[in-house]
């Protein structure tokens, strides 16, 4: 049914238009209220001080090594999730094997896990009363409140984001193309990126838009691993934290406002993915559970 | 059906293990390293930790505020699903697109910006002072919080069931009398009943999870303002290690069966939808 059908639908299949006006009136004013006004709040509080004072924040250098960090932990979860996510699909969409389902439910499992949790199951682990603690710490090597346990704690709350992009796209398109490539004579190398790859390129894209936005902004799980050494363990949304609770309430709004402006990008993207390739749908960002489907 | 024995595509082996290699290192291990960890704990320390007041009241708290939390969700975002799929106004595109925002805008972003909005000299928070509602630093707070973070689950479930449903229904109802009303009441809402309940229940399960927008919001008092992941994190920064585990595990429990609640919903929703609107 095309909107024009709609609208020009007699009166019983619709609604009259004071209820279409008063239903878009509420829409509007609860999608004003709880995301419109927060998103302008976020740029006048950062800019109360004043341009000067704004730029001055995002130069200061602990701002700076807190966006490097995050830089550093968003280049090393996104590429490796990205790998994960193109083999899941892969195993998943082209081949038939008994426990598909728990498979796609445990890719889940991130999703449902408090990102409290998250990190803390990696302080258990390689903590100084965990698992490895005592063989680390005798080898001198430092996970958790470092680098290497913010990079973890991102791969881990980020983990599902490609795979499950790219799982009902490529369970949507078989595998009879790449069948008819491989009778042709491709080897699988080139039947990936000849013939798979092209297919799934938006699919990709829009599963590492979304994996990265969540790289960056990630909070919680990263907050238990990191131990808020500023200049050594910050990333952006921590340092955005420790602005906030010393009191500085316009810098930690202007080194907010750098997410914010993340935020809005990732949804610009999103939606112009959306807009080249229809069929997309966000399922990485609204986590309703993976099917398997008959190949 | 193509068994994969004589399916001519390669790499079965090579994808699946290194699939199941990268699973287990960063999630499967790690999980089972807290449930290994907490059986460490006799059951009198465990159960101690577990039913202890504070514990207690920490789940009342987050029980009820994520359940009202999910339930406002499911009633307006229903209404905005409503509008996005059947009428056309200006901005609807802009609209739709921001509907994902609490997904894309860090928690932590979203947890000052909700505290100082709302707190008594905040834009909102000075408009509903007068009134004597106080809602930063309290319960009100962490509903307000828990409420803009569950907000694109019940859209996003609603509108693709809703931009699919075959309109000969509703003008079959209303060729045989019925009103807008019972159209909507008697036909499309039991279609959509799967799909909203799977948004409430997704809603739900991340609201109880929740931190970082929470944090801020909330005082943090013991008994009071203090939903589980604030309890777990205070004993995790008392270095309270076994305390923090037991705790979690308790989360974790209710975590996994959400999710197979979530996917029953889901399997009775695919097919409910495929024996009534085949």
């Amino acid at each position: 049914m095309t909107d024009d059908a709609k609208i020009n639908a007699p009166r019983r299949i619709s609604e009259p238009p004071v209820v279409r006006c008063l239903l878009i009136a509420v829409a509007l004013a609860f999608i004003a209220l709880f995301l419109v006004v927060p998103l302008l709040s976020v740029f006048a509080e950062a800019l109360r001080q004043g341009f000067g004072f704004y730029f001055q924040t995002l130069r200061d250098p602990m701002t700076v090594s807190a966006i490097e960090l995050t830089l550093i932990a968003a280049a090393i979860s996104v590429p490796l999730n990205c790998l994960f996510g193109v083999a899941a699909a892969w195993t998943i969409a082209k081949f038939d094997f008994p426990g598909k389902n728990i498979l796609l439910t445990l890719i889940d499992l991130p999703f449902s896990i408090s990102p409290v949790i998250s990190g803390m199951i990696y302080v258990l682990i390689f903590g100084a009363q965990g698992w490895f603690g005592p063989w680390l710490i005798e080898h001198n090597i430092r996970i958790i409140f470092a680098v290497p346990g913010i990079v973890l704690a991102t791969m881990f709350v980020t983990f599902p984001f490609v795979a499950r992009e790219l799982i009902p796209l490529m369970q949507a398109q078989g595998r009879t193309e790449e069948e008819a490539a491989r009778v042709l004579g491709a080897n699988g190398w080139q039947t990936f990126w000849r013939v798979t790859l092209p297919n799934i390129k938006w699919g990709l894209l829009y599963g590492v838009i979304l994996c990265n936005a969540r790289a960056m902004g990630e909070f919680g799980a990263v907050s238990v691993v990191s131990g808020h050494i500023q200049g050594q363990t910050n990333t952006i949304p921590l340092h955005v934290q420790i602005l906030y609770e010393s009191n500085n309430i316009p810098g930690a709004f202007a080194v907010a406002s750098l997410l914010t402006l993340l935020a809005l990008v990732t949804l610009a993207l999103k939606t112009w993915v959306e807009y080249k390739s229809t069929g997309l749908r966000g399922t990485a960002f609204t986590p309703v559970p993976l099917k398997k489907r008959p190949n | 059906m193509a068994k994969k024995q004589n399916s001519v595509l390669p790499g079965f082996r090579l994808t699946l293990g290194y699939t199941l290699l990268y699973l287990s290192l960063i999630v499967l291990i790690p999980l089972a390293a807290t449930f290994v960890k907490s059986s460490e704990l006799s059951w009198a320390e465990f159960s101690r930790t577990v039913f202890s007041p504070q514990a207690l009241a920490a789940y009342r708290l987050s029980f009820g505020a994520s359940f009202l939390a999910a339930a406002v969700n499911g009633f307006f975002g229903f209404i905005v699903a409503w509008v996005l799929v059947r009428y056309d106004f200006f901005g609807k595109r802009i609209v739709d697109a921001l509907v994902d925002l609490p997904f894309a805008l860090p928690t932590a972003v979203a947890g000052i910006t909700l505290a100082t909005l709302y707190a008594p000299n905040g834009w909102l928070g000075g408009w509903l002072a007068p009134l004597g509602i106080k809602v930063s630093y309290t319960q009100l707070g962490i509903f307000v919080a828990l409420t803009f973070i569950g907000l694109p689950f019940i859209v996003r479930t609603v509108q693709p069931v809703l931009a699919d449903l075959d309109s000969e229904l509703e003008e079959a109802a209303a060729s045989l009398g019925a009103n807008r009303w019972q159209t909507f009441w008697r036909v499309i809402f039991p279609l959509l009943s799967p799909a909203l309940l799977t948004g409430f229940a997704l809603a739900f399960a991340r609201a109880l999870g929740e931190y970082g927008s929470v944090v801020f919001i909330s005082s943090n008092i013991p008994m009071k303002t203090q939903i589980v992941p604030l309890l777990i994190m205070s004993e995790l920064d008392g270095f309270q290690y076994a305390k923090a585990t037991a705790l979690a595990v308790v989360m974790l429990v209710i975590s996994f069966l959400l999710l197979l609640a979530i996917n029953l919903l889901q399997w009775w929703s695919n097919r409910y939808n495929a024996t009534n609107l085949a």
